[in-house]
């Protein structure tokens, strides 16, 4: 399955790490299987406001465009330009490639997140 | 969903099966990119059976096939093959096809999965005093196609037959590859020189592993829709359902030098010669993006003020060339190298350039 303890996870297959009030949020390694080949990222913007389940970004693979949505509501304050230059490190190194870095306004959406354990169960019922 | 002979084998090799217009084929075994890069340096393998084959027999069949489609047939030898689009009466692409010529009475049809049956029906409804006979023998077959520089060289290990007496755009119905007998000819849909096979059915899987296994030394490797269609686009072949539908001319699509307008009559010659000759109000271009994103078909292409001025037929990132490409049906004013157009990505609006087309030299072996 290949997961990163301490991680938190939606059902949508974003990761999040919690450092204080930030949350840094990429896409999981079973999002970047399904995905294939990534050739693009569309980086989101430093300063937009965010709800959670809104389109976080957009990643793009030979065949298609997928929308990230926002596992969580705040403000950006951080995104990973490198990205930019080097879309396949979301296929190379999924838990490295970060995406952006949400101030989160209601850390009780945390709650709402799934441990790596309960998103392990969850992708083996999605297969 | 309907299954092509080597469904099990793509199964065991790992294939990703989709539902590609009913049919359950791979998008891609490994990676799209590296499908496509083996294609285009070493060997690729493609599982086509999906495609469809009519034949046409019998007294009339050179007149009848000639008035079907928009090329001309009268001066093809026996074993050759050429493309062509056909036409409703009003211009509009019923699909585009290969025509093989076995003799004067026998031409062999290979024609698009999504339109195998609308396409017997046209045919068959166009057929009034023709003295010919109609068959759909699309499920008799599966169809493999051999392509990349290092195609010739896997295939010639496997059987005696000169492979360079197939010569571009022509067949030979009598090969024998390891004791299978098939029909090889030098054609494809990736740019780059290659063979497709048409072989009976039930020797499909079996042709595709002894191919993959003759190919395993050379680079080869088993390749899916995904790859078939980013080679495709960068060669600028059509794709039936994008740059050609029933509301998008062979003239609009640039393939008017497969349109012999001298030819004595055709369906949709009247519609079609006067476009030509009045120019099409709408073309087909290139475009490369300049601004990052990448353009999907259906897109809408903009002018400098926003004005709508057509749509994306195609758009991908190209493995190749490293840029994001795309085919558009834009008004023809717009079709000049280096104009700039702008395409509606989730409603931002991204700058491109008009670019010649193909992106990617074809290398076929002529």
């Amino acid at each position: 399955m290949n997961l990163v303890p301490g991680l938190l996870y939606s059902k949508e297959h974003e990761w999040v790490k919690v450092e204080g009030n930030d949350a840094y949020v990429g896409i999981t390694n079973y999002a970047q299987l399904q995905l294939g080949d990534i050739v693009y990222v569309e980086i989101p913007e430093v300063d937009d406001n965010i709800k959670k389940g809104e389109v976080l970004c957009t990643v793009e693979s030979v065949k298609t465009a997928a929308d990230v949505f926002s596992p969580l509501s705040g403000i950006i304050t951080k995104v990973n330009e490198e990205l930019d230059d080097e879309p396949e490190k979301v296929n190379e190194q999924p838990y490295e490639a970060w995406l952006a870095v949400i101030t989160m306004s209601d850390l009780t959406q945390l709650d709402e997140l799934l441990d790596e354990k309960a998103y392990a169960k969850y992708c083996e019922e999605e297969e | 969903m309907k299954k092509t002979p080597i469904n099990e084998l793509h199964k065991e090799l790992g294939g990703k099966l989709i539902d590609f217009g009913g049919w359950e084929l791979p998008v891609l075994y490994t990676s799209i990119i590296e499908e496509h890069n083996a294609v285009r340096e070493n060997a690729g393998l493609f599982d086509v059976s999906h495609m469809g084959e009519i034949t046409i027999k019998g007294r009339d069949a050179k007149d009848f096939v000639n008035y079907l489609i928009t090329n001309d047939i009268k001066n093809m030898k026996e074993q050759q093959i050429i493309y062509t689009p056909m036409c409703y009466q009003d211009g509009g692409t019923v699909d585009d096809l290969l025509v093989y010529k076995k003799n004067e009475q026998d031409y062999f049809l290979v024609v698009n999965a999504s339109n195998v049956l609308k396409d017997f029906k046209w045919i068959s409804d166009q057929v009034k005093d023709f003295k010919v006979t109609i068959n759909n023998v699309s499920n008799d077959y599966a169809q493999i196609a051999i392509q990349g520089p290092k195609a010739e060289m896997i295939l010639q290990k496997l059987t005696s037959t000169s492979l360079q007496q197939i010569t571009f755009f022509t067949f030979n119905e009598a090969v024998d590859i390891n004791g299978i007998k098939a029909l090889v000819s030098r054609t494809g849909y990736t740019g780059e020189d290659g063979f497709e096979i048409y072989a009976d059915a039930k020797d499909g899987s079996e042709l595709f592993s002894l191919l993959l296994h003759a190919g395993k030394d050379h680079g080869i490797l088993p390749c899916g829709l995904g790859a078939r269609d980013t080679l495709r686009f960068e060669s600028a072949l059509p794709l039936y359902g994008h740059e050609l539908t029933k509301d998008i001319t062979p003239v609009e699509a640039g393939l008017t030098y497969f349109i012999k307008p001298e030819k004595d009559k055709f369906i949709g010659k009247d519609k079609i010669v006067k476009q030509i000759e009045e120019k099409p109000k709408r073309r087909l271009v290139g475009f490369e993006m300049i601004d990052k994103g990448i353009a999907r078909s259906e897109y809408t292409v903009l002018d400098e003020e926003g004005n709508k001025i057509g749509f994306v037929t195609s758009g991908s990132f190209s493995p190749s060339l490293q840029k994001n490409l795309g085919l558009a049906l834009v008004e023809r004013s717009y079709r000049k190298r280096d104009t700039l157009i702008y395409i509606e990505v989730r409603n931002k609006i991204k700058q491109a350039k008009v670019v010649k087309k193909p992106f990617y030299k074809k290398k076929y072996k002529k």
